[in-house]
């Protein structure tokens, strides 16, 4: 009988599984929101200019958390210097010079393993290669190259796929127009690449800039009284000072954790909207 | 009339095993239209792209013979392909506008070779729009982008970026497939036009675009040159059996 109402009612049952599909995309939702909101009510009252633009004292009981904010820009920027030339010189390679044959497939299984390795590992590794062997010691430059090679794979994978996106007939009419294949590359193919790269890049970054576990050996600090003052300072950063303060503090002000905690969020989805607004835009002006 | 391209038994096989060519000898004509027609997979087009050198973006399997441009062998692996191209322009079945307005469209080889001057590349621009009979239509939105035009507009923007290169041969790879018959008509009335200046040769859409605009049509089979004539004699009385089945429409 059951069987018999659905096929004569095609209309409701497609109404009924388009409203159970809103649904489920409503619960998918749903964590994100409240997440959000949660912080934002348990930490929207720390927020203040003296929280942004203090030191913490007491014991980080008290005060602001300037230090962690500018240490995490430092190191996103550091980072960004880095691997974004690297990462889309790499995925110009891989994408307009490279043969497909087995050292480029070898490449590429590279790339996608070194997407998967854990964050600490890489903070491990970046303890072994930048601060004890190149003497780098625990620095901004050491955690923002550890920050880096965990970067690439974001900014290789979606550079080659914007890379890839331009349509081959561009290619093709400028090399029959007497362009070699670098002016192509950079006249045309980047140009029209380049949402997309940045796109990749500002999501890879801003994995980057939440990450505690590859900056705990090599460049986080638990408190300093100052501002780094070169790229071979320790610094302190906003998620490695969550971690410090919601675990290693006693007593301390739930305010500030979730002021801390909104910040490093604010500061992530900032960069979010950012990636979106360029994609949106470049979307409305693209002509193919 | 001399010998523009000459031809000396060339074959050519893609890595792929896809559409080859077998033995083509020929000479091509300075300052006529050459028509290469016959059915899909008969070797024109890897033809016309062995002659700008196009084919160093497929993968090729093997390659013998020679092809020679005033006397010189473009397939030498000397050859310096780059000014090959400029020498040797080439408009494509699909018009694809580059991303960019009118005038850049127009101007991005020629600066690519080097021309800085503003005078020389609006003195080109015009000229060559002109020659591709497109001018009026967008001489007042130069700076729109190319892709804002109708499909039978892109083309002859296409035909205009290669002629703005001054080049001496032009090929063209059924340039006017996707478009309607009066685009198609602006198009091939442009084709007689140039070859007063140029060295034309045309994969045609059609056994009726050959015959319009054929000085010299050669018909290709299976990679094969099977017959090579003036176009009047060619569609009037084929001396191929082939040939003529093919022109009858009695396979294609």
């Amino acid at each position: 009988m059951m069987t018999k109402f659905l096929s004569r009612n095609r209309h409701t049952v497609q109404r009924l599984g388009f409203s159970a599909i809103t649904v489920m995309a409503l619960f998918t939702v749903l964590p994100i929101i409240g997440t959000i909101t949660f912080i934002l009510v348990k930490g929207g009252s720390a927020i203040s200019l003296d929280f942004l633009s203090g030191f913490p004292h007491d014991g980080m009981r008290a005060g602001g958390i300037l230090p962690a904010i500018v240490g995490t820009l430092y190191l996103t920027l550091g980072t960004a210097f880095f691997s974004v030339p690297l990462g889309i010189a790499a995925a110009i390679y891989l994408a307009e010079y490279a043969k497909e044959n087995r050292w480029t497939r070898l490449i590429r299984l590279a790339i996608i393993n070194l997407a998967g390795i854990p964050s600490v590992v890489y903070g491990l590794f970046g303890l072994g290669l930048f601060v004890l062997f190149l003497q780098f010691g625990t620095s901004i430059l050491a955690a923002s190259l550890t920050l880096s090679i965990m970067t690439l794979p974001v900014i290789i994978s979606t550079s080659e796929e914007a890379l890839r996106a331009v349509p081959q007939a561009f290619r093709t009419v400028s090399i029959s127009l007497g362009a070699t294949r670098w002016q192509t590359i950079s006249r045309i193919i980047l140009k029209e690449a380049l949402p997309g790269i940045l796109t990749g890049v500002i999501l890879g970054l801003e994995r980057a800039a939440g990450e505690t576990a590859p900056i705990l050996f090599t460049g986080a600090a638990f408190f300093l009284p100052q501002l780094p003052q070169s790229p071979f300072d320790a610094t302190m950063a906003l998620p490695y000072h969550l971690f410090v303060i919601s675990t290693q503090v006693p007593e301390m002000p739930i305010q500030i954790q979730y002021g801390t905690a909104l910040v490093l969020l604010v500061f992530v989805l900032t960069m979010n909207v950012i990636a979106t607004v360029i994609r949106s835009r470049a979307r409305a002006k693209r002509q193919w | 009339m001399v010998d523009k391209i000459t031809i000396e038994n060339l074959s050519l096989q893609y890595s792929d095993g896809t559409e080859s060519l077998r033995g083509v000898t020929m000479g091509i004509r300075q300052n006529a239209v050459t028509v290469l027609f016959g059915p899909a997979g008969g070797g024109k087009s890897t033809l016309l792209r062995c002659l700008n050198r196009l084919n160093d973006l497929t993968e090729i399997k093997s390659s013998t013979g020679r092809i020679l441009i005033d006397g010189e062998n473009i397939l030498d692996p000397k050859t310096d392909v780059i000014a090959l191209r400029r020498k040797v322009g080439m408009v494509f079945a699909r018009p694809v506008p580059l991303p960019m307005s009118i005038r850049a469209n127009i101007t991005y080889a020629l600066e690519l070779a080097g021309e800085k001057r503003r005078s020389k590349l609006d003195e080109a621009v015009e000229r060559s729009l002109k020659l591709a009979a497109i001018w009026e239509e967008v001489k007042d939105r130069l700076n729109d982008p190319a892709v804002a035009l109708s499909g039978g507009q892109q083309q002859r923007i296409c035909l205009a970026r290669v002629i703005a290169l001054q080049p001496q041969i032009i090929l063209l790879d059924e340039p006017t497939s996707g478009l309607d018959p009066i685009s198609t008509g602006k198009v091939e009335a442009a084709l007689l036009e140039l070859k007063k200046e140029y060295t034309v040769i045309l994969v045609p859409h059609s056994i009726q675009q050959a015959a319009r605009t054929a000085d010299h049509a050669a018909f290709f089979l299976t990679g094969e040159l099977i017959e090579y004539a003036e176009g009047r004699q060619m569609f009037t009385t084929p001396k191929q059996k082939k040939t003529e089945d093919y022109i009858m429409g009695r396979f294609g």
